[in-house]
């Protein structure tokens, strides 16, 4: 049985999933699985997959054995919206690949083929215990920003995990503004381009044949809403006012294979049972509670706490409208969602369920369904943590995705120990020392 | 003579001097100086009353860089009375039980636009930046203060007990900033700090020079940025001398009031630095960018008292230190400009390691209201990087720098006996993102309280809308 100690692993390049299995021990392992949670516990994977977890698992023999003993380990954390590997510095438009306000198109928009797996942001996210994320466009020409992208944030480089995963949609006041300035414009945007999308796939060459110019519909736009409206694709909606969602939750009865995910959301918590009814989730943040705008006046910390009271999948993602939204930030995002059960009056999750709303529930909406959880079988993304992951002054010791052990250095490390001491010496700072 | 009277305040301060310098010969009636008034629009705020509180049993972080575990505080007067392992009780005190919460000096933010950019943020609110000229010295932050922003509830709640509000960064010169408490009023002056000292925002780098040359104006270039501030102070100097030579002839009796200067209000607040009686604090990402504001500011005589967004402040730590300029910065925010580029999560320990003075701010709304929060992540960085930073002189970052920063250090910022009452009594450990505020007191007075919605704001604006009154 060989040990390893973690700092090894950690130094340089990724390794390969390991060829012998590995059994990380005595951890307390939060499974983000219901509210199970195992103290002392060990969890096996190999090739990529976990092969067992529990109190009283057997380490195979081989095995490299890692103490997890005062550690936690959780799923990696997956990053419901995002806009990792598509942008590099979101205020120079020419590292942004987040939308397209010139191009004549718009639910085509593939994201797939803007990724860069050697972004800097994704080590910076990978050290933070990010392991999957979403990759979003944001809507600027039309109603539709495109086809967002799931990716892995492995250093292997094998960071593109499934192209156009979902179809991104602004309603509310973002839409109405895009689709020429009013709400009713924006569903008429929308009805009009999934009627388009339905008349191509039922009869292509009507279509083609001269009518597209007064459909207000590209062909390959018309043409990417199809697994939209047969539910292969779902829907994420960017919408906030309690009225816009029942609005869109309409759209059902019309259209019933259609999956759409509410992203936003602010006012949720106002029209809880009806979205629960509708089996519709939510992706929001833990920390909205202003006005910011006229759709989102009843913002409140509350919102999740009422949404998963109410049976809806809830998930927290760097949403903007906070400043200095992250990724890295989404255990404290969560840990934050906990904190608002603490306040009299106020409607929080347990830590199970801050924890699957960052890990579980939006593997769950993105449709990865062998992430997100630690269960034999699932995929060996995991986080081993210095402490509860949930806290601010926690991080990750270590970080697998599929059974790899990941390098804990990025950009920002760097940067870090190059300044760490700013005495003068024979050269330069920027020399090797 | 009323007339050319610039402030009440002035005239006062001018007979007093005159009269305390009076030669043997001089005439019966003093001399008539006219004077560019330093407080023409005084804070009207005033402390709401609070009772005499014990608070028993918390461990004390007190903003100065101490800790007393089970530790006891005496508000009285609206001031700190007493600190220590133990207090006197008197007669009729409320005695408030702490066992295992944490009571700290209220939290203070250097750079916030509440008010200035309020929530909803719609464009007939949107009032921070007077972005029609790279130069906008004459503009005050506190005439774009709408009192009723909800903004200020949720910052209170977040246990802010004094924060600055400063206008954007489009410009070189952005205006002046004021120091304000989060208590409600009806007009900005009633929620001005009491004698605080004004600011002035200042920006370099990529703001400006993309706002005006975006428009195919002066500055488009960072060069452009340095060669249009340096004029305006040189212009500042020398309008500054021709008030200081005024003044001089003023007080001998051998000008008249109407000799004095056109008031330039552009300039009375640069004159206002270059006095020393308005700080600066300037809007700047880049280390190298640093180094020439601190040039400027030798060339012409003033000082700069905090950088601003300064995610390079670690690359020039030592230098910040040596010219005392202290570091307003975030814990992580990094990477969304190119400015921000170089931006790290060790940031501040690096800067507090270095002993140069360091605060974290927000410049947002919803930052405001957790940056205990902040600091928390600053402090987890620091230690990974192997520096020690304990949890009493983090807490330096959240009230007493920043009380530094704004010149109110003398008032406010540390739970020292004589300072005012703004105090913090925390749920939990306030690095632990399961603490929230408690109970907020600003003076002495109770002005929030987690369980009785009697003591919880709501802003006007959000009366009779949805989600009123629910907890946020």
């Amino acid at each position: 049985m060989k040990r390893l100690a973690i700092t090894l692993l950690l130094a340089g390049a990724p390794l390969p999933a390991a060829a012998a299995p590995v059994a990380i021990t005595g951890a307390t392992i939060m499974t983000a699985r219901g509210e199970t949670v195992i103290d002392g516990g060990t969890l096996v994977f190999d090739n990529g997959r976990i092969t067992a977890v529990g109190k009283d698992v057997a380490v195979p023999a081989g095995a490299t054995v890692i103490d997890g003993k005062g550690r936690i380990l959780t799923p990696g954390i997956i990053a419901a919206t995002s806009d990792l590997g598509i942008s590099e510095v979101n205020g120079v438009r020419e590292t942004n690949d987040g939308s397209a306000r010139q191009s004549p198109f718009s639910a085509a928009l593939d994201l797939s083929t803007a990724i860069n797996p050697r972004s800097i942001h994704i080590a910076i996210s990978r050290m933070a215990g990010v392991t999957r994320a979403a990759a979003l466009p944001d809507s600027a020409g039309s109603i539709f920003g495109g086809q967002g992208a799931l990716i892995s944030l492995s250093a292997s480089g094998a960071t593109l995990t499934r192209a156009r995963a979902l179809q991104y949609m602004e309603l509310g006041e973002t839409g109405g503004r895009i689709a020429g300035g009013s709400r009713p414009a924006a569903f008429a945007q929308l009805a009009n381009m999934l009627a388009e999308a339905q008349r191509l796939a039922l009869n292509p060459a009507a279509f083609d044949r001269g009518q597209d110019s007064g459909s207000l519909a590209k062909r390959l736009d018309a043409e990417a809403l199809a697994p939209v409206i047969d539910g292969r694709q779902p829907l994420f909606v960017h919408v906030e006012r309690a009225s816009d969602i029942q609005e869109l939750l309409k759209l059902k009865a019309r259209y019933p294979a259609l999956r759409p995910v509410l992203v936003g959301a602010r006012e949720a918590w106002l029209v809880a049972g009806e979205i629960a009814r509708a089996g519709v989730p939510v992706i929001t943040h833990s920390l909205y509670d202003l006005p910011d705008d006229f759709e989102s006046l009843a913002a409140s910390r509350n919102n999740l706490g009422v949404l998963q009271a109410a049976g809806v999948t809830v998930a927290i993602a760097p949403l903007g409208g906070i400043g200095g939204t992250s990724p890295v930030n989404l255990p404290s995002y969560a840990g934050n969602a906990v904190a608002q059960g603490l306040v009299p009056g106020g409607k929080g999750l347990t830590r199970a369920q801050a924890l699957a709303a960052i890990t579980a529930n939006p593997a769950r909406i993105l449709g990865l369904a062998d992430t997100g959880t630690l269960e034999v079988g699932k995929r060996a993304d995991l986080v081993l943590w210095d402490g509860d992951p949930l806290e601010l002054m926690s991080a990750p010791v270590a970080v697998w995705i599929d059974g790899a052990a990941q390098p804990m250095t990025s950009r920002q490390s760097e940067l870090a120990q190059r300044y760490k001491a700013l005495g003068r010496t024979d050269l330069p700072l920027q020399y090797p020392r | 003579m009323r007339a050319l009277v610039l402030g009440v305040a002035g005239l006062a301060l001018a007979t007093a001097a005159a009269a305390k310098d009076k030669p043997k010969d001089a005439p019966a009636t003093p001399p008539d100086v006219v004077r560019v008034g330093k407080d023409p629009w005084p804070s009207q705020y005033k402390p709401y009353p609070g009772q005499v509180t014990v608070i028993r049993g918390a461990t004390i972080y007190d903003g100065a860089g101490h800790r007393f575990d089970n530790g006891m505080i005496r508000l009285e007067g609206g001031k700190i009375a007493e600190i220590g392992q133990t207090v006197s009780v008197p007669d009729g005190a409320r005695l408030i039980e702490a066992q295992g919460k944490y009571v700290t000096a209220g939290i203070i933010d250097i750079h916030s636009h509440l008010g200035v950019y309020p929530s909803p943020a719609v464009d007939a609110n949107s009032d921070g930046n007077e972005a029609t000229s790279p130069a906008r010295p004459e503009v005050w932050a506190e005439h774009s203060v709408w009192p009723q922003d909800p903004g200020f509830s949720r910052a209170l709640a977040g246990g802010i007990t004094a924060m600055h509000v400063l206008p954007g960064s489009a410009n070189l010169f952005g205006g002046r900033g004021v120091t304000l408490k989060p208590v409600y009023g009806r007009s900005v002056q009633e929620m001005k700090f009491p004698g605080a000292p004004y600011s002035l925002k200042m920006a370099c780098g990529e703001n400006p020079k993309r706002v005006y040359g975006s428009r195919n104006q002066m500055p488009s270039t960072r060069m452009g940025n340095i060669a249009y501030a340096r004029q305006l102070w040189s212009d500042a100097v020398a309008y500054k001398r021709r008030w200081d030579d005024y003044t001089r002839r003023a007080e001998a009796g051998t000008a008249k009031p109407t000799d004095a200067p056109r008031r330039e209000l552009a300039l009375d607040t640069l004159m206002g630095v270059l006095n020393g009686e308005i700080l600066v604090q300037n809007h700047c990402y880049r280390a190298d960018e640093m180094a020439n504001m601190i040039a400027m500011s030798k060339e012409f005589g003033y000082k700069i008292t905090a950088f601003h967004h300064a995610v390079e402040s670690y690359k020039l730590a030592d230098t910040l230190k040596a010219e005392g300029i202290c570091s307003a910065m975030w814990a992580d925010w990094y990477g969304f400009k190119m400015e921000s580029f170089d931006g790290i999560r060790e940031n501040i320990a690096l800067v507090n390691a270095a002993g140069a003075c360091a605060i974290v701010h927000s410049d947002d709304e919803n930052g405001i209201q957790r940056l205990n929060q902040e600091a928390a992540k600053a402090i987890a960085a620091g230690r990974r990087l192997g520096l020690p930073i304990a949890p009493e002189q983090a807490w330096t970052w959240l009230s007493l720098n920043p009380a530094r920063g704004l010149g109110i250090a003398d008032r406010t910022g540390s739970l020292e006996v004589g300072k005012a009452a703004d105090v913090v009594l925390w749920s939990a450990e306030p690095f632990s993102v399961y603490a929230r505020p408690m109970t907020v007191w600003i003076d002495g007075a109770l002005m929030y309280d987690w369980g009785d919605p009697k003591r919880r704001p709501t802003a006007d604006f959000e009366l009779g809308q949805p989600g009123v009154g629910d907890v946020k």
